[in-house]
């Protein structure tokens, strides 16, 4: 197990040298600079920006310059926002937007295993039926559609939430973004359970389990829930992970103060360090929720190691 | 047939011939402003079927102008990342050995990264606004579920009687991939294909909706969502007609997909 684990811990590090490589590159590709204003700067003062910066160097020497930063966790200085560091503003924002992923993850959760383990369980009622033409839809609506529906709703014509802004501490600022974000996983997760409680039930120590006459609820919950959950489990990774990099959307929709503003502000600007620390930010934490996730796989059905 | 699949080729013909006739259909062009009846609910006295925004752009006109472009970019987007998976997939699972070791690496890599991020950087790349651009950032990484679905069946295909008895008559490579491997996995690429436009669709809406899209004078259903979520509060139909459009869209699409897709899969087993 730990040799599976290191083996896969050192896979981490070419991808996320690709990662780096390739968005070092392509950003610096796009046309427009960040010091492209409405008013030109005069041609010396630009210069000297650029020397300031180091963008006068050829693209290599930049490279190589920014990977001896990344070796000592120095994620470069913002070409917009003078004086600070890249890493000073993602980490200013990052806690709220981590906040925001992993409550909408776990929620996504909490919501969707009972309900699909309860789906395959009473297949044919009406309500199941219900619930499953209202996942596919789930499945479908984009963060950016629902977020701006609930707010409509629950923010306007049923004042209960507050659908923009942000102070600390205040939940009522965070239910709408977290049901936003958690919606989408929820009704995955929904589909996800109920296909594979629905194998399992059709397995024959199940009915066995019910043929010796256990009462329903210990054989689905005891006997049926945990190989049933294995599927799900795999998809955890990807479920936090997605929840983590859609939090920029609901902070876009909500107005929240998360690190999301960052990559798409910095895109705009063409501030290179800043879109790079955050994609380097993200893509860390993506890879480490899928790595965690097949891990804890590879725990559950030891198989998966030898592999 | 289901009665679902039914439901969502009816829908796709009706929204699809909707957009294309919208300029038909409407008095209004969709840059023209109305100053005499801005921000105004769906009416017919004023032939604004679906209301006006806040400059008094008809909803209508710049709704089905939307769907033009939503339509064109997922069907063209599609294209290209079919393009490119089917000859990856196909290279790598018959030549095999140390290309394919490689090829499939690759994909893997760039599998691991999120996908938001990569577009978000390729539409960075383009001047903004640039539709060509678009589809080309966006295709450019839809391929990669393409490759590992035609691969895995490249691989079983290669080792059929058929394929042998084309090397053995000495047909080269290419020819063997473009006659006898690809159109015996066209039915999954189609399948999977379906399933690929509604996600160029969101991608193409969420980009526009965080300003880094379509740009002015024209309109995407993700910046028409995003003006409208600006005015919801007192003009709620600005937020309703893009967001009803958009879930109707890549509903139906992903419908039609989940079927072709199922029906491929009874095949196959």
């Amino acid at each position: 197990m730990l040799s599976y684990a290191l083996r896969r811990i050192a896979g981490l590090v070419p991808t996320l040298l690709v990662l780096v490589t390739l968005s070092f590159f392509i950003i610096r590709l796009a046309p427009g600079g960040p010091f492209d204003q409405e008013q030109a700067l005069t041609p010396v003062v630009r210069a000297n920006l650029d020397a300031a910066y180091g963008l006068d160097q050829p693209l290599p020497v930049q490279y190589g310059r920014y990977l001896a930063g990344l070796a000592r966790g120095d994620l470069g200085p913002s070409l917009r926002y003078k004086d600070y560091r890249v890493g000073e503003l993602i980490g200013r924002g990052l806690p709220l937007s981590l906040t925001i992923g992993l409550s909408a993850a776990a929620l996504a959760f909490i919501i969707g295993v009972p309900l699909g383990a309860l789906a395959a369980w009473r297949r044919d009622s009406l309500a199941t039926r219900l619930l499953v033409n209202f996942t596919m839809i789930g499945v479908v609506l984009p963060a950016f559609v629902v977020g701006p529906l609930l707010a409509l709703v629950f923010g306007i014509y049923l004042p209960v939430f507050r659908v923009a802004g942000y102070e600390p501490g205040d939940p009522a600022y965070l239910v709408l973004p977290v049901i936003t974000l958690a919606l989408p996983v929820a009704a995955y997760v929904t589909r996800l359970t109920r296909d594979s409680m629905g194998e399992v039930l059709e397995t024959n120590y199940i009915r066995t389990a019910r043929a010796k006459g256990l009462p329903p609820r210990l054989v689905l919950f005891r006997h049926a829930l945990r190989p049933a959950l294995i599927p799900v489990v795999s998809y955890l990774g990807p479920a936090v992970a997605f929840a983590i990099t859609g939090s920029l959307v609901v902070e876009s929709v909500f107005v929240l103060p998360g690190s999301g503003r960052y990559l798409v502000q910095g895109a705009i600007d063409r501030d290179y360090p800043m879109v790079m620390g955050m994609i380097l930010v993200y893509g860390v934490f993506t890879l480490a929720c899928n790595l965690i996730a097949d891990l804890l796989y590879g725990w559950l059905d030891p198989r998966v190691r030898v592999a | 047939m289901t009665a679902r699949m039914r439901i969502a080729i009816v829908v796709l013909c009706v929204v699809t011939g909707l957009a294309l006739l919208g300029p038909l259909l409407t008095p209004w062009d969709q840059v023209a402003l109305d100053w005499d009846h801005t921000a105004v609910a769906p009416q017919w006295a004023t032939s604004h079927w679906l209301g006006t925004d806040r400059m008094g752009r008809d909803l209508f006109a710049r709704g089905m102008q939307a769907l033009r472009i939503s339509l064109a970019l997922g069907v063209l987007a599609t294209l290209i990342s079919v393009c490119i998976g089917v000859t990856w997939g196909a290279v790598a699972g018959y030549v095999g050995g140390r290309v394919d070791a490689l090829m499939m690496r690759f994909v893997d890599i760039v599998y691991a990264l999120p996908y938001v991020f990569i577009v978000i950087i390729l539409s960075t790349l383009l001047p903004r606004g640039s539709l060509a651009g678009l589809f080309i950032a966006i295709g450019a990484v839809g391929w990669l579920t393409m490759a590992r679905i035609v691969r895995g069946q490249t691989l079983s295909l290669r080792r059929r009687e058929f394929v042998t008895a084309a090397v053995a008559c000495g047909v080269r490579t290419p020819a063997i991939l473009w006659r006898h491997i690809v159109p015996n996995v066209l039915q999954s690429v189609i399948a999977y294909a379906t399933l690929t436009v509604p996600q160029v669709i969101l991608f193409e809406s969420f980009l526009s909706f965080l300003g880094l899209g379509v740009q002015e004078p024209y309109a995407s259903l993700g910046s028409l969502i995003n003006d409208g979520a600006q005015e919801m509060e007192s003009s709620p139909w600005m937020l309703l007609v893009p967001a009803a459009l958009l879930v109707l869209v890549l509903g139906a699409f992903s419908v039609l997909g989940d079927a072709l897709r199922a029906r491929v899969r009874a095949r196959d087993d």
